[in-house]
This record gives structure tokens, C-alpha cells and sequence, in this order.
């Protein structure tokens, strides 16, 4: 059953990129319409669908048995992330008027959508264990806060080696920088507390409602910082970024995904080893040590 | 039930009363500080008094919400609390009511405070009580919420600010804006759009609080 969910990730993930990023390659370098006559919209539904599907499958197939998978997926993430790279720096051209500034966006857009994927999954983990209790959900949702605070972290960086040579300044305060420095900081709160509580069940518990209470702040967060000011230039999607651009965004979009979808599998074993670990039984005592204990 | 919380929260917090006196000592010493990380200039200092009114609040309150829980600590009372055939929530929006009323007592005790030091006074009493009020409530739903947990583990005095502070980032800046609003003239009216976030936010966390608070207890 499991097994067959990984391969269903798989196929999905393979849709995912063959309809994100490949037809897009034959369309621009090979001229080849690979588009099998799906139109765009389509594609990019189930490269978008395919995508998150195919992670949160992967975290619910995943029993932590199986060291390998993870380890593929982030091989894979990497080799996506060089492929982007090498789009990114030598192959897209310039911006038109941030020049070669502009090709951090191909690393910064990318980390933004995962960072709040991640903070998402650790959502949706977190709730999935206020009704389940079960403690493998824990071990995700812990994993996915730390990839989250990785990714809202080096999110913040990138935004500010942007903006230092494009608006003049490294922090500003807008509504989207500022509401991911509040959710870095409301999620390493939360890592925080689950080093302060010894008791397992407590500190999945008290984690879940912690993580709970903080997601449903970053909407409200990010409204209120928009009333008190604003100076970000507009979301990016694919009709306000000009095609050549799309190969080197997507590619690296698969290729973070893929690493953050193995990170989090990496770092959910090893706390469900932990707990595991903490939950046992202590080991019986031999007859020798009785002996001296009586 | 609620009720008999409630007034079990408020006897406490008066005969503990020279507690509140300590924290209000507090908040005036931090108002009195906050001016030396500005300069003497008048006029600056009556711009930026709305945002000091609040961060002086805002960190008495961590002082005040810490201690909340405190009685229900000893002797394990906490647990007999909940043996009772009450609701937990019973349990929990008593204290956050009591924190209430004392973090708007308190709010309005360090207005005097900042009309003095930073000659910020204002005609619209009403108002600004409405809106100390109004974020006084969004700071204590949460605040005792992360009370109950952070009462529990070591250092309970640097969880519950790092849990807390991000997550009151919007009552704050609404407070802030607000009451800015209402010191310095509001001639477009803005101050009523600010109130309605801060009411959005306290019915949000007023409810969602009380919901898990139960998760947060149970054994």
C-alpha cells in the first residue's frame, strides 16, 4: 500500500515537471510542442497540483523505514537546483532594468512559495495529531517548522542582498518581508518550547497548538503590516514574468521543493527515532543488578 | 462555572494587589526610559508616545501573564481544578477575563503616566479606553493560553515573550496606530478601521484559544 504511494508521488512529480518544465524547454530550445495539446492553463494546474500532491503523499507514504527515498529526492532537488542555476546565470537574459540584480529572483521567489509550503504541511501536521494523537505527525511537523524557519530565513536573507542594491536599503517594511520576520520568529518560538518540555505527549501537544495559533496569525499579520505600509513590487505569476524567465524559476522551484520534501522526510525520522527512543520502556534489569538494588 | 472562575481569578489578583503595584511601577519606569532612548524633544517624543504606552504595557504584561498561572503550579492545584465537573474552558476564559480587566487597568494607570512625560494628552477619553481595552484583549487570550503552557517548563520567563510577542505583532500595531490616532488628531477618520482589526483579532483569538485550551491541560 505504501509502496504504491511513493510510486503515485512519483508519477505525479514526473507529470509535474514534465508539464512545468519540460514542455517549456521544448517549446523555447528544441522547438518541439511537447504539449501533448493541453493548453496552458491546464499545464500549469498540474504542475502546481501535481507538485503539492505529490509532497504531502510522500510525507504520508513515508514510514521512515526506508533511508533512500530521501535521499533520491534530494539528489534529484540538487540536480534541478543546478539545472536552474546554470538557466538563471548564463542562459535567461538581464532584467530590464534591475539588470543582473534580478537573477536572485530565480533562488528568492522559489524559497518564498516553499517557505510557506513548509510552514503549511507543519500546519496541517499539527492538526492531523490534535485529532489523530498520532505521534509520527509530530515527528513531520516538527520537520517541517525547521525547514520552514531555514527557508523563511534564507528568505529574509536574499530579500535583503536584493533589496540592498535595487531599493537602497537591506530591510524595509513591507507587508511580505515583515510577516515572514514575524513567522521566522513565531516558529522558532515554537522550536524553542519543544526544548523546554521534557514530557513527549505534552510537547507534541503543546507544539500542535502553538503551531496552530500561529499560522492562522500570518494572514492578519500580513494585512495589518499592508495598511501600515507598502512598497513591494507586485507577486510574481507566470503572466507578469516573461517567458524566458520561466525555465530557470521552474526548474528551481522543482529543485527546492524536492530537497525541502527530503529534508523533511530526513528530519521527521530522526524525531520519530528520538521519540521512539523516549517513549520506551526503560530496559529490564538483569539479575545482577537486582541483586544490588535489593 | 464561568463565573465562579472569574470571580476565583479576581480575588486572587486582589489579594494579590501589591503585585499589580509592582508591575505598574514598572511600566512607568519603562515609559520613563523609553524617553532617554529618544532625546529631550518634546515633539518627538509626543509622536512616538502611543508606540511607548504600548511597549510599556506589553512588557509589564509578560510579567502579569507569567504569574497567572502561578497558584494553579502549587501543589499540583491545577489538576484538581480540572477534576472538577467544569469545562476547562470554564477554567480558561476566567483567567483570560481577569487578565483582561487587570491589563486594562493597568493600560489605563500608565496613560497619566505618558500625558506627563510626553505631554500626549488627549480630549477622546472614551476612545482611548475603547481601544487600551481592545488590546489589552488581544494581548491576554493568547498570552494566557501560552501562560498555561510556559507556567509548566523551566524558564517560563523567556518562553512565553518569545511565543508571544510575533503573535500579537497585529493588536500591537493596531493598538499603536490607534491610539497614535487618537493623541495626535485623526482628521480622516482612520482610527475606526485600526479598531475594527483589533476586534477582528480579539474575536479570532478569543475563540480559537478557547477551543485548544483543553489540548493544552488534559493529561
Amino acid at each position: 500500500m505504501k509502496r504504491n504511494l511513493f510510486w503515485l508521488a512519483i508519477a505525479l512529480l514526473a507529470a509535474a515537471v514534465y508539464f512545468g518544465l519540460l514542455v517549456t524547454i521544448g517549446d523555447q530550445y528544441l522547438h518541439a510542442d511537447l504539449s501533448l495539446g493541453l493548453p496552458v492553463v491546464a499545464r500549469t494546474l498540474v504542475a502546481f497540483l501535481g507538485g503539492l500532491a505529490a509532497i504531502v503523499i510522500l510525507l504520508i507514504a513515508d514510514d521512515f523505514s526506508n533511508l533512500s527515498r530521501p535521499k533520491a529526492l534530494g539528489i534529484a532537488g540538487v540536480v534541478f537546483l543546478l539545472i536552474g542555476s546554470y538557466f538563471g546565470l548564463f542562459v535567461a537574459p538581464p532584467e530590464q532594468f534591475m539588470g543582473e540584480t534580478q537573477r536572485i529572483m530565480y533562488v528568492h521567489v522559489p524559497t518564498a512559495w516553499f517557505a510557506l509550503v513548509a510552514m503549511t504541511l507543519a500546519f496541517a501536521a499539527a492538526v492531523v495529531f490534535l485529532f489523530g494523537g498520532d505521534h509520527d505527525w509530530d515527528a513531520r511537523m516538527e520537520a517541517s517548522i525547521e525547514v520552514g524557519v531555514v527557508l523563511a530565513f534564507l528568505l529574509c536573507c536574499q530579500g535583503a542582498i536584493w533589496a540592498k542594491p535595487t531599493w537602497g536599503v537591506w530591510w524595509d517594511w513591507d507587508p511580505r518581508l515583515t510577516t515572514t520576520a514575524v513567522l521566522l520568529f513565531a516558529f522558532l518560538g515554537i522550536l524553542a518550547l519543544r526544548k523546554f518540555v521534557d514530557d513527549p505527549h505534552r510537547r507534541a501537544m503543546w507544539s500542535a497548538v502553538a503551531t496552530i495559533i500561529a499560522y492562522v496569525d500570518v494572514p492578519i499579520v500580513y494585512f495589518s503590516v499592508k495598511w501600515w505600509n507598502s512598497l513591494h513590487q507586485q507577486q510574481s505569476n507566470p503572466n507578469t514574468v516573461s517567458k524566458p524567465f520561466w525555465i530557470p524559476l521552474r526548474a528551481n522551484a522543482f529543485g527546492i521543493l524536492l530537497l525541502m520534501t527530503a529534508f523533511i522526510m530526513l528530519r521527521a525520522r530522526i524525531s520519530a527515532l528520538r521519540l521512539k527512543h523516549e517513549l520506551a520502556p526503560p530496559p529490564p534489569l538483569d539479575d545482577a543488578e537486582l541483586g544490588e538494588a535489593i | 462555572m464561568l463565573i465562579a472562575a472569574l470571580r476565583k481569578e479576581l480575588l486572587l489578583q486582589w489579594r494579590s494587589r501589591a503585585q499589580f503595584m509592582a508591575v505598574f511601577v514598572f511600566g512607568a519606569a519603562a515609559l520613563l526610559l523609553f524617553s532617554f532612548a529618544v532625546g529631550p524633544v518634546a515633539e518627538m517624543l509626543r509622536q512616538f508616545s502611543a508606540g511607548f504606552l504600548w511597549l510599556g504595557l506589553l512588557l509589564s504584561s509578560t510579567l502579569t501573564l507569567a504569574e497567572s498561572f502561578h497558584a494553579e503550579m502549587e501543589n499540583r492545584a491545577l489538576e484538581g481544578l480540572l477534576l472538577l465537573p467544569a469545562n476547562p474552558r470554564a477554567l480558561y476564559y476566567g483567567k483570560a477575563i481577569a487578565n483582561w480587566l487587570q491589563l486594562t487597568l493597568l493600560g489605563i494607570a500608565l496613560v497619566p503616566v505618558m500625558v506627563i512625560l510626553y505631554d500626549a494628552g488627549t480630549t477622546r477619553v472614551g476612545s482611548l479606553i475603547v481601544v487600551i481595552a481592545l488590546g489589552t484583549a488581544g494581548l491576554s487570550a493568547p498570552g494566557t493560553l501560552y501562560a498555561a503552557m510556559t507556567a509548566q517548563v523551566r524558564s517560563k520567563q523567556t518562553l512565553l515573550p518569545l511565543l508571544l510577542f510575533p503573535l500579537i505583532v497585529p493588536a500591537l500595531l493596531a493598538s499603536v496606530k490607534a491610539t497614535s490616532l487618537i493623541i495626535l488628531g485623526d482628521p480622516m477618520n482612520q482610527s475606526s478601521a485600526w479598531i475594527i482589526l483589533l476586534v477582528a483579532f480579539d474575536a479570532i483569538y478569543w475563540s480559537l484559544c478557547g477551543l485548544l485550551f483543553g489540548r493544552v491541560v488534559e493529561e
